[in-house]
């Protein structure tokens, strides 16, 4: 539990941050919460020569609300989406989510975009980012592009960013007013990935569902957006056959691992419970 | 001045004696940070080790290349076997008369074995220089599973043992086998199965856990060339058994080596044993002269350094119709990893594993214990638990719920029909024990009323009716168990560790002024020694806890003790120092009787000193008496006021307990929620209700741990798939259960005070309560076991095999 030597840098803009990684490339490894990348190290699982901390970028921290979408800087800590209010008035989704995550210690330090960008299966904000649409801002030395979650996931630990880019921002669109939401977690302890997690957002309109998006978090080697689940709840009024085949769509794009938290069937399996009962607690939250 | 005129409650308040809630005087170090453990000693010159590990759990090793290692600038040294056998120390023996590898010698037998040391001038160099030595590796095939242990064409393991067929216990049927023991009377058990009216079988299995102490094992080992002396600080549970050890094999003589034990954060008998870690550290200390620190870290000690448990009880009762037990059979297979390094007393390979009978009265029984190897990690230690008694009460309390439901009988009932009767005590158990004291019915009782336990099974049945018409996805558990401990090893008739009698030992010395400083041979892990030890001697003494000082842990000060595990300070140590305590009386009276000028039959002890029977004005209170020891002793009486008893246990005591355990279980997802979870234990005299509470409180979130998911798993490779704290599971506050603790005290009638220990009770009481809670909810649709540990995936399995869930 001895990481390898590196060398430590602490840029103080995104500019001197983006320009150390375009120099370093490979050999460089951006750290912010450092709460994926430092126990990594420590394994010597990862051993980047070049580590380079964004904690003194003032201008990746912050949540602000920019027309119809909400902005979240990449450094934003757990605790800090927690304690949001306007996180609380527009997406209180991502603080039931991040309430999830992890202990309170580990909250205070760990950051948005370092679980959304690191591309661990595991972690729990990708999926929601698929179920809420969001995007992510990327910026490397040829400028700055956009990059749908629905998109940035490729394998776990792989992702469209690449090397000398920096995740700058998420950029969440308002959900439809009236939306319910929720998201189901079943995981062994505190601290522990999900054995299985559903993201849901659903709105109803004269008694049917009106707009459904659905994801699962660590049930395959990326977040998972459920779309075909979600298709089969748009239109019922989300009767049992509805929802049956909705968490049968769901079962039927997992691929989990199996490990400690249970085999492969089981986590399977727990992914439909989850959404069977994330769905119902959106259905409640409907208005 | 005579201060013996205040109130009687007032003087016993301030001596914060037996059986007042005082405060931990150790916490005022630890809560502020202030605790002093191996790994804060900073020694001039001091440098570290590193172990190299195996990534293969059995493979030959072709070669070691350790010049790259050596090459890297910082690096001092790099152990393997080969080095070690210069000095005859590439193994070393084991508490089990088996011999264990300190560096691979030939080949690996578990994944992280540590097959070299390298010794760096700091700690990132040393992690560096691992990486660098080079070790290849031909893979053999893998024996993971006991079960097969034994079978004809099962790969080799233990090469250095061919042509053996003789072990430290007996003989050896198989090339994988270690000893089988046996207690009890077959022939008689036999009868008593072929007239049974009922009988049930079953195997229990009790997986292998690990006792993950928050700090792991450490040492740090100096030796000092010019005065030809080496000093050893370690997380040493037995610091003099270590000393000698370490004397007999590195031939320093025992004078010449000083061990100290600091503060140790929980051992829970992972840190009782001899790791190659301390080997490694002191041989590297003599070859370069300088001081090593070696500190293990949470994956080398979950996968490397001293596993628990992993018996597989094949159990039998013997019934009447009328559920009265007529007899026990129980067939183990232990699985003790490649080495039998157990850490019991020597003659006993199985531990106390025949306290299996229990708290019933059975009249026959027979066991038999085949221990085997396999590609694990050696260990086997007693976690939490005196001897392999957390395993017997784990089958017995298991095979019991299961013979009430093939009589149909409540399990609490069968218990109370069973039960060793108060009046039998002394009671000589089936398996060779004499059971000292005991009240289980009172005890069983109580916690039943407690708990409303007939309330408990009517909600029982009206949720299951509810599960039934489909109202609810929950089942409900009740979980009970009846267990008997049988701790403070132990008499040194029987009781020995490397041959050193399993006595334990007090030293006292009073100072002018009615201080005092008391010496031990245990060495506290978190059990609040510094506290209770001072309120028996304040107690005996009449001297106020707060001036008494107790001290342990340095093999130079200390008296030579057998240190604590086993549930063994209170019943051994404990007793040491009341009878170190009533030496020192007895002197006080006398020195009170010449200062009084009565003569020492006339005074009678009140609380704190002495007074003149019928002249209760005239009195010696024992601040006076300790003054006079300097000043103004009878004649040809020595000066001073000190005392030293070593304690050999005539018996071992027996504390008991009555648990309860309420737990709804999720079916569509495998998950649980311990509703309520009430215990109620017996040690005998409570010293500390506060400290009992805690130990209680500690030992049962270990159980439930234990019970509920905690494992160290193998794959079928060979891999240990749990060796960090991600997949080892370790409860929170969060998962942790509320406890209800209450007690009955039925004091030991052969211990000085009357205590029996309690530290472990809770672990060993609560796994098989868990269990059991488990089972029964699941027990109407015809269930008798399922295996542990009981985490969500496993419990779902079983509600889908009953078709309960999708």
């Amino acid at each position: 539990m001895i990481p390898g030597s590196f060398d430590y840098h602490r840029p103080k803009t995104v500019d001197e941050a983006v320009a150390l990684l375009g120099q370093y490339g490979e050999e460089a490894r951006a750290i912010a919460g450092g709460h994926s990348l430092i126990p990594m190290m420590k394994l010597r699982l990862a051993a980047p020569e070049h580590l380079i901390d964004l904690g003194k970028i003032e201008a990746l921290r912050g949540i602000s609300r920019d027309g119809d979408t909400i902005v979240i800087g990449a450094t934003t800590t757990q605790a800090e989406l927690i304690a949001s209010p306007v996180i609380a008035s527009n997406l209180p989704i991502l603080i039931e989510t991040a309430m999830l995550i992890a202990d309170p210690q580990i909250r205070y330090v760990g950051t948005v975009g370092g679980n959304v960008a690191n591309g661990d299966p595991g972690n729990d904000m990708p999926a929601l980012m698929q179920c809420l649409g969001a995007d992510y801002v990327l910026k490397g030395a040829s400028g700055e592009r956009s990059v749908a979650a629905r998109d940035f996931y490729e394998a776990a630990y792989f992702t469209a960013l690449e090397d000398g880019e920096l995740l700058t921002s998420i950029r969440i669109p308002l959900p439809p007013a009236g939306c319910g939401w929720a998201y189901e977690k079943l995981k062994r302890k505190v601290g522990d990935y999900a054995t299985a997690a559903a993201a849901v957002m659903l709105k109803l309109h004269g008694g049917a569902c009106s707009f459904a998006s659905i994801a699962l978090t660590n049930v395959g080697d990326t977040p998972l957006l459920a779309a075909e689940a979600a298709e089969a709840l748009v239109g019922s009024s989300l009767d049992k056959s509805a929802i049956d085949a909705a968490v049968a769509a769901a079962e039927a794009i997992t691929n989990p691992a199996s490990d400690g938290r249970g085999p492969a069937e089981y986590r399977t399996r727990m992914a439909g419970v989850m959404l069977r009962r994330a769905i119902a607690r959106a259905k409640n939250r409907a208005a | 001045m005579n201060d013996m005129t205040v109130p009687r409650e007032e003087r016993e308040a301030k001596l914060e004696g037996m059986g007042c809630k005082r405060k931990r005087v150790e916490d005022v170090r630890f809560t502020q940070g202030k605790g002093n453990y191996v790994d804060d000693i900073k020694l001039k010159d001091m440098v570290f080790g590193d172990f190299v590990r195996s990534p293969y759990p059995h493979a030959r090793v072709k070669s070691i290349d350790t010049s790259a290692a050596e090459a890297l600038p910082g690096v001092l040294a790099v152990l393997t076997a080969e080095t070690l056998k210069t000095v005859n120390l590439a193994w070393m023996p084991t508490l089990a008369g088996d011999v264990q590898m300190v560096l691979a010698d030939g080949k690996v037998l578990f994944q992280n074995q540590e097959v070299a040391f390298v010794i760096a001038e700091d700690r990132y160099i040393a992690a560096d220089a691992v990486d660098l030595v080079e070790v290849e590796y031909e893979e053999l095939p893998v024996l993971v599973d006991p079960f097969k242990a034994m079978e004809p064409d099962a790969p080799v393991l233990r090469e250095d043992l061919e042509g053996k067929t003789e072990g430290a216990h007996g003989a050896r049927k198989h090339h994988n086998h270690i000893f089988e023991w046996t207690v009890g009377d077959s022939e008689a058990t036999d009868l008593a199965f072929s007239k049974a009216e009922v009988t049930v079988k079953e195997l229990f299995s009790y997986h292998r856990c690990h006792p993950c102490p928050l700090e792991t094992c450490a040492c740090v080992a100096s030796m000092d060339k010019i005065k030809g002396e080496l000093t050893l600080w370690g997380t040493f549970q037995a610091p003099h058994v270590v000393r000698t050890v370490a004397s007999l094999l590195s031939t320093i003589p025992e004078h010449k080596i000083r061990v100290i034990s600091p503060d140790i954060g929980g051992g829970f008998g992972n840190k009782v044993g001899v790791y190659p870690g301390y080997v490694c550290s002191i041989v590297g200390s003599i070859v370069l002269g300088r001081p090593v620190k070696w500190v293990e870290d949470r994956i080398e000690n979950l996968s490397a350094t001293a596993f628990a448990r992993d018996y597989h009880m094949t159990t039998e009762l013997a019934a009447t119709a009328e559920g009265k037990i007529t007899g026990l059979r129980c067939h183990v297979l232990a699985d003790h990893g490649g080495f039998d390094a157990c850490a019991d007393p020597s003659k006993w390979p199985a531990g106390f594993f025949n306290i299996i009978t229990g708290s019933y009265d059975i009249p026959t029984a027979h066991v038999a214990v085949d221990g085997v190897y396999t590609n694990k990690a050696p260990g086997g230690v007693a976690y939490r638990c005196s001897f392999r008694v957390t395993e017997a009460v784990y089958a017995m309390e298991r095979a019991i719920d299961v013979l009430a439901r093939k009589l149909n009988m409540d399990p609490a009932e069968l218990r109370l029909k069973n039960f060793i009767r108060p009046e039998q005590f002394p009671y000589p158990s089936a398996l060779g024990w004499e059971y000292d004291s005991g009240d289980y019915e009172t005890a069983m009782r109580k916690a039943m009323e407690t708990v409303d336990y007939a309330g408990l099974r009517a909600e029982q049945a009206e949720k299951r009716a509810a599960f039934e018409r489909g109202e609810t996805r929950e089942l409900m558990g009740i979980g009970v168990s009846f267990f008997t401990e049988i701790v403070g090893a132990g008499p040194t008739r029987n009781c020995d560790i490397l041959g050193i009698g399993m006595f334990d030992s007090c030293e006292i010395r009073i100072h002018p002024t009615g201080a005092a400083i008391a010496r031990m041979g245990t060495i506290s892990q978190g059990q609040g020694h510094q506290t209770t030890y001072a309120q028996i001697l304040a107690t005996e003494l009449g001297i106020p806890a707060d001036m008494i000082d107790i001290e342990e842990g340095d093999t130079d000060t200390a008296p030579y003790g057998l240190g604590t595990y086993g549930s063994r300070s209170t019943p051994v140590a404990g007793a040491a120092t009341a009878m170190a305590a009533r030496k020192i009386k007895a002197k006080a009276q006398m020195i009170a009787a010449h200062m009084l000028e009565v003569h020492e039959d006339d005074l009678e002890w009140d609380v704190d000193g002495f007074r003149v029977k019928g002249l209760p004005e005239k009195t010696a209170s024992m601040k006076e008496i300790c003054w006079a020891a300097y000043n103004n002793v009878p004649p040809n009486m020595e000066p001073g006021l000190e005392a030293v008893s070593y304690y050999d246990p005539p018996n071992m005591t027996y504390p008991f307990g009555a648990y309860i355990c309420v737990m709804d279980i999720d079916v569509d997802t495998g998950a649980h929620k311990v509703r309520r979870f009430y215990a109620l234990d017996d040690c005998g005299t409570r010293i500390n209700p506060m400290i009992i509470e805690g130990q209680v409180h500690g030992g049962l979130t270990e159980g439930y741990a234990i019970a509920m998911g905690q494992e160290i798993a193998y794959d079928d490779m060979g891999n240990v798939t749990t060796a960090s704290l991600m997949d080892f599971f370790l409860p929170t506050a969060v998962e942790t259960p509320f406890w209800e603790t209450d007690w009955t005290v039925t004091p030991s009638p052969h211990h000085p005070i009357g205590a029996k220990g309690v530290g472990e009770s809770p672990n060993v009481g609560s796994v098989p309560c868990f269990s059991n809670a488990v089972n029964d909810a699941f027990a109407h649709l015809g269930v008798t076991h399922i295996q542990m540990p009981h985490d969500n995936w496993r419990i779902w399995r079983e509600c889908k095999r009953l078709g309960l869930t999708g």
